[in-house]
């Protein structure tokens, strides 16, 4: 009898069909503007959409940390903005290249690991840290300038220029390179380092993960940290490909980064996704805005609406993956003393236990 | 070392919360090779013990000995790192992982600085094979039952023990077959040398399984008995029973109830929760439900409140059938119902005593029929007069309240509802010996003026006192029933201790 | 009886206090460092002036700030009433010419109600939680105000209209009198009905309150609508005040503002007791503090700076362990 409970759960396996209806709908996607549009089957197009989207994979993937432990990080989108005003205004004044960016990601990290601080230390909601974290990287950058910078940096034109041959005569960027490494490195991280599986125990259950001997708030802090990392690294390849820095960059990218870790299978209540996972759901909406590109007529505003849809629709899978989880829990379970409670626990919940 | 050598030895241990003293001076000895059962009722201090050994807690006073040195645990942490390992009711692993990575997480196995998935499998599954288990260690603990998860939590739990294990209330959520694999694994471990705490509410696993019992009551040891030399009336009798006195028995001696019938629920049940259970009350009738904790009582009150939902049974109130509740339909029929964690479900702690009391009248009545705060204060005062609330206003916040008083709001709000039919789960724990003579005095007073009360608690005493009828729980079954005079505590404890016999539902026990 | 209503009115002032000191600060810093800050006069019978100026400014803030202290009393949030209210300005200028007006403003606030519909029904009915189910309309939102606007900045002249945001009624600006009207609806339904102890009991202790045969659920609908039906109104303002309907940037960030107003009126982030007078106030604060700021010559966006550490700052205050810290650290002052 139980045995066969097993074997059911085997056969719907709940970890990995977010994954898969991922990778499903890319092939949906990019099959259906092929045979829509002539020139949308081609090397370059795909290229593309790396090359326009490393800066978003990067930061999601540093993201996906940070939700997987159970949190969220709105401040990507603003210290990806400020980084590129920062490192703008450093060139401008004539500053190495290389010295510039280690600056910028010395930032992005004092950046995630104090907001992971306030977070971890006074047990804040990490939604309110990081919408204040939000405004005070947008309000930082105006301190700087209020004004566009172009970069004229050699440095920097080479690197954004320089191109990576392959197939034929198409190519990638270096930041593409980059946003590789990164997601290798991630996917790494969260399969082979303790520190990577201790993300998903804190996600699974905080509680759990203190009475096994897990570092807890260290990991706390080191997701927030990553995250502000990733961001940095993501402001400087976002510099390489715009070359100018300026402080209304990427407004609400936040959002496209949440909705590329949503898309990617990364549960937002914590505790599942596969790291690869947000470079899957940028590609995803990579590619509906190639659709809209391609068609011509529609506005760029639709690429919005229809990933909110998507967003909307993964949100509302993962609701109906944990309400089944949860209800085979308690069929198993068969404990009546605590009401049926649909939602999860806020930190403050947390913090009472 | 061998069998029977004392392990861990607990020597005097006080503890004192705010205002309660849950330890006094307990003595506690586990043995090498046995199973060790901690009994006591709520309150008792169990609980407390364990939290103190574990390092939950810091104790007051006392000393502990793990094979014959002193220890000191600050944190469940450390706890562990002495090598005693404890196993929650609740599982405290984290189900999105994998069985291996449960097993061994906080020290993961590595080869050239990268986790040994390999070798990880490989360890889980000996270990594992050392309780009797066969799983697959990749799949995520989510994907298997309770009980599986449960032996997971103490192969750990082994794993990283030194020879002490502690398990508390490990068999709650489990079925029978359930159960025995689960002792099946604890008898290996106890022939392997270990010291075992359990800690049940079910004396049946109790005599099934332990070796020896040592028994808390209100904060203070009992005693340390073998189990084959313990009765089961025996044991009950010192867990809940007081030394005898005559003048100690008061009996309810009018009873003001009518053959009308308010409540009639019929074999109500709930799969792993509460066995069909028959029960009608009538009008004016304090009714009674006695039981361990864990046989079912609140949770029955919980199935007629619409708390929980039964999977089958027929509740009828006055002309009408239900077979689905909710606190709101309830409510609406007439029933209050003060719960067992006043905490918890009881107060609304940031709210006023005014806002606490005409809550649930308000909600009866619906959000737009506002009652007037005039009308508010006048309920509000009506009830701080009628049960001698004792506060310097109404507007006072209602967690300034002493549990006593809380308890008497949380009546109040019930009885501003002018309910038929009112369960009362626990209504004078963790109150002052005054505070609970007036409850007392209340419900009888309640009665007589024609309300049907259903009341669960675990002082007998106390239900002898209110009660017309005392129904009897065992393990989640209704064993039996007594009333008038045969309610005394030791027919109660012996039908608690031995059932109410097979071929008989309702036998009568003899007085 | 007289002295119980006394205690609580003091409870309730204990409350303000703070709020109001904090606004009462920023009017003396104006006093001596901004001149003419406080200087008023009237043109063609309308007040005009700093202080106006800011009571006009504060007026969508406001209405969104009472909407978001419902919400946020039953420990929730909505972020996405900045886009709702980008929705509905857009809805309204959109029809204005094609219906009569009445009717524009009607579709609007019914957009705005059907917004709050949609986050409630996915909030309490299915379960997700607040920052995360409000987050999809604050992303689809703005969109779907592009499809309405059609990606451009929509304009209007209605004089009508105009009226609701820049008009001028018994010498102040109308919105304020909306903005009023708002609070004082709220305040009926808090004080008159049973909403404003239904929201605080399910807020502070959700369990008990269900025992007690309040229906969570309903309740968290509600709030949620009256939240839409806020950034729908806010959405009137805003729009009317400049005639004209930007889906990306009618009501950019003003999520913060509104929550900043609420927590600063002294309702905690983790529900319970709402204190509708305190955001009103919370709101003026901020408004003030923007127009401090814009007044002493420094770039506006650096206020960004200023309320982002304004944020840190009361919620740390409202941070349990931060306030042990605090305590154990006094405590050890003493002893040492």
């Amino acid at each position: 009898m139980k045995l066969e409970r097993m074997r059911l759960g085997l056969r719907i396996n709940q970890n990995n069909i977010i994954i898969f209806s991922t990778l499903l709908l890319i092939l949906l996607l990019y099959g259906a503007g092929s045979v829509l549009y002539t020139g949308f089957f081609s090397w370059q197009v795909f290229f593309n959409l790396f090359i326009d989207n490393a800066y978003l994979i990067i930061v999601a993937t540093g993201l996906a940390f940070v939700i997987i432990t159970g949190g969220i990080d709105l401040s990507v989108a603003s210290v990806v903005a400020f980084i590129s005003v920062v490192s703008a205004s450093l060139l401008q004044q004539g500053m190495n290249a290389y010295a510039v960016m280690a600056i910028c990601l010395i930032i992005g990290i004092l950046f995630g690991a104090a907001q992971g601080y306030l977070i971890q230390r006074f047990d804040l909601h990490p939604w309110i840290v990081t919408l204040a974290g939000m405004f005070l990287a947008r309000g930082a950058s105006y301190f700087i300038t209020t004004q566009s910078i172009v970069i004229e940096n050699p440095t920097y034109l080479s690197i954004s220029k320089y191109k990576i041959h392959l197939v034929g005569s198409n190519f990638i960027s270096v930041s593409v390179i980059i946003a590789l490494v990164v997601v290798a490195l991630a996917v790494y991280a969260a399969k082979y380092t303790e520190f990577g599986r201790a993300v998903f125990a804190v996600g699974g259950s905080e509680k759990s993960s203190v009475l096994m001997g897990l570092p807890v708030p260290r990991i706390t802090v080191l997701v927030y940290t990553i995250s502000g990392f990733c961001s940095a690294l993501g402001g400087i390849v976002f510099t390489f490909y715009m070359l100018s820095g300026y402080n209304l960059h990427l407004m609400g990218m936040e959002m496209d980064a949440i909705a590329a870790c949503v898309i990617g299978g990364i549960l937002l209540t914590g505790g599942f996704g596969y790291l690869v996972g947000p470079l899957l759901g940028v590609i995803c909406s990579g590619i509906i805005q190639t659709i809209v590109m391609f068609q011509g007529t529609l506005s760029s505003w639709w690429t919005k609406i229809a990933v909110g849809f998507l967003l909307f629709l993964f949100i509302l899978l993962q609701r109906v993956i944990v309400i089944r989880r949860q209800r085979r829990r308690v069929i198993n379970h068969g404990s009546t003393m605590t009401p049926p409670q649909l939602q999860p626990l806020t930190n403050a919940e947390y913090s009472k236990l | 070392m061998r069998s029977g050598d004392v392990l861990l030895k607990m020597e005097e241990v006080s503890k004192t919360f705010p205002g309660v003293k849950a330890l006094s001076d307990v003595n506690f000895t586990l043995r090498q090779g046995e199973v060790h059962a901690l009994m006591g009722e709520n309150g008792a201090g169990k609980s407390t013990l364990i939290k103190v050994l574990t390092g939950v807690h810091p104790m007051d006073q006392g000393k502990v000995y793990l094979n014959g040195r002193p220890i000191v645990a600050r944190s469940p942490l450390e706890a562990q790192h002495l090598g005693i390992s404890t196993v929650y009711q609740e599982i405290n692993l984290c189900t999105n992982l994998s069985v291996a990575e449960n097993l061994y997480i906080g020290r993961l196995p590595r080869r050239r600085g990268a986790i040994d998935w390999k070798k990880m499998h490989a360890d889980s599954e000996q270990l594992l094979r050392r309780l009797n288990l066969n799983l697959d260690v990749k799949k995520s603990l989510s994907d298997y039952s309770v009980a599986i998860q449960q032996m997971v939590a103490i192969a750990r739990a082994v794993d990283m023990s030194s020879g002490v294990l502690i398990l508390d209330e490990p068999t709650s959520s489990l079925d029978a077959q359930e159960v025995q694999q689960l002792f099946a694994v604890m008898r290996k471990l106890r022939d392997e040398g270990m010291g075992i705490v359990f800690v049940t509410h079910f004396l049946d696993q109790v005599y099934e399984i332990t070796d020896r019992i040592t028994i808390l009551r209100n904060g203070s040891l009992v005693g340390e008995y073998e189990t084959s030399k313990l009765s089961k009336s025996s044991l009950v009798t010192h867990m809940i029973g007081r030394e005898w006195k005559e003048e100690d028995e008061h009996r309810k001696t009018e009873s003001s109830y009518t053959p009308e019938v308010v409540m009639a629920a019929k074999s109500l049940t709930r799969a792993g929760s509460i066995k069909p259970v028959s029960l009608s009350v009538r009008k004016g009738e304090v009714v009674g439900l006695a039981g361990l904790l864990g046989s079912g009582r609140s949770e029955f009150a919980n199935l007629i409140f619409g708390i929980d939902q039964a999977d089958s049974g027929v509740m009828t109130l006055g002309a009408e059938q239900f077979q689905s509740m909710n606190p709101k339909k309830a409510i609406r029929q007439g029933i209050g119902f003060c719960p067992e964690d006043r905490k918890i479900a009881g107060i609304v702690g940031e709210l006023t005593i005014r806002e606490n009391i005409v809550l649930a009248l308000q909600a009866k009545k619906g959000i737009f029929n506002y009652i007037p705060l005039k009308k508010q204060q006048e309920i509000a005062q009506r009830f701080i007069d009628l049960l001698r609330i004792k506060t310097p206003s109404m507007e006072q916040r209602i967690d300034n309240l002493s549990g006593g008083n809380q308890q008497k709001v949380i009546l109040a709000r019930w009885l501003a509802t002018e309910p038929k039919l009112l369960i009362l789960d626990e209504p004078t724990r963790g109150i002052d010996v005054g505070s609970k003579g007036e409850i007392r005095r209340l419900i009888l007073d309640l009665a007589k003026s024609g309300l049907s009360i259903l009341i669960i608690s675990s002082e007998l005493q106390e239900m002898i006192e209110c009660a017309d009828r005392i129904v009897v729980l065992r393990d989640r079954m209704q064993v039996g029933e007594i009333s008038g005079g045969d309610m005394n505590e030791a027919s109660i404890m012996k039908m608690i201790a031995e059932g109410g016999g097979t071929s008989e539902q309702y036998p009568q026990t003899g007085s | 009886m007289s002295n119980t209503r006394r205690r609580a009115a003091n409870i309730m002032h204990t409350k303000i206090i703070w709020p109001l000191t904090a606004l009462a600060a920023i009017l003396l810093f104006n006093l001596f460092f901004v001149p003419g800050f406080f200087h008023m006069e009237i043109k063609d019978g309308h007040l005009f002036g700093s202080l106006i100026d800011i009571l006009n400014r504060a007026a969508p803030i406001m209405v969104i700030a009472i909407g978001m202290t419902l919400v946020i009393a039953k420990e929730g949030i909505d972020i996405s009433v900045g886009s709702v209210l980008a929705i509905a300005g857009a809805v309204a200028i959109s029809l204005i010419g094609v219906v009569p007006l009445w009717m524009a403003i009607g579709a609007a606030l019914i957009v705005g109600a059907l917004c709050g519909l949609w986050n409630g029904v996915l909030i309490a009915y299915l379960g997700i939680q607040p920052m995360v189910g409000t987050l999809i309309l604050m992303t689809v939102g703005r969109g779907i105000a592009q499809l309405i606007t059609e990606g451009k900045v929509l304009t209007t002249d209605s004089k009508s209209y105009g009226f609701i945001g820049k008009g001028f009624f018994l010498g102040l600006p109308f919105s304020i009198f909306i903005a009023a009207f708002v609070f004082l609806l709220v305040l009926y339904l808090k004080k008159r009905t049973a909403l404003g102890l239904f929201l605080e009991a399910t807020g502070t202790n959700k369990v008990s309150s269900e025992y007690a045969g309040v229906e969570p659920r309903k309740i968290y609908l509600f709030v949620y609508i009256v939240c839409g039906l806020c950034a729908a109104i806010a959405g009137l303002l805003v729009s009317s005040n400049i005639s004209s309907a930007d889906a990306n940037n009618a009501g950019l960030w003003i999520e913060l503002d509104a929550i900043l107003a609420v927590v600063i009126g002294g309702t905690s982030m983790r529900g319970g007791r709402f204190f509708l007078a305190g955001t009103v106030i919370g709101a003026l604060f901020i408004q003030s503090l923007t127009t401090t700021i814009y007044s002493m010559g420094v770039p506006p966006e650096r206020i960004m700076v200023v309320k982002a550490i304004v944020v840190i700052i009361v919620s740390l205050m409202q941070s349990d362990r931060f306030r042990q810290m605090f305590q154990q650290k006094s405590k050890k002052a003493v002893i040492g």
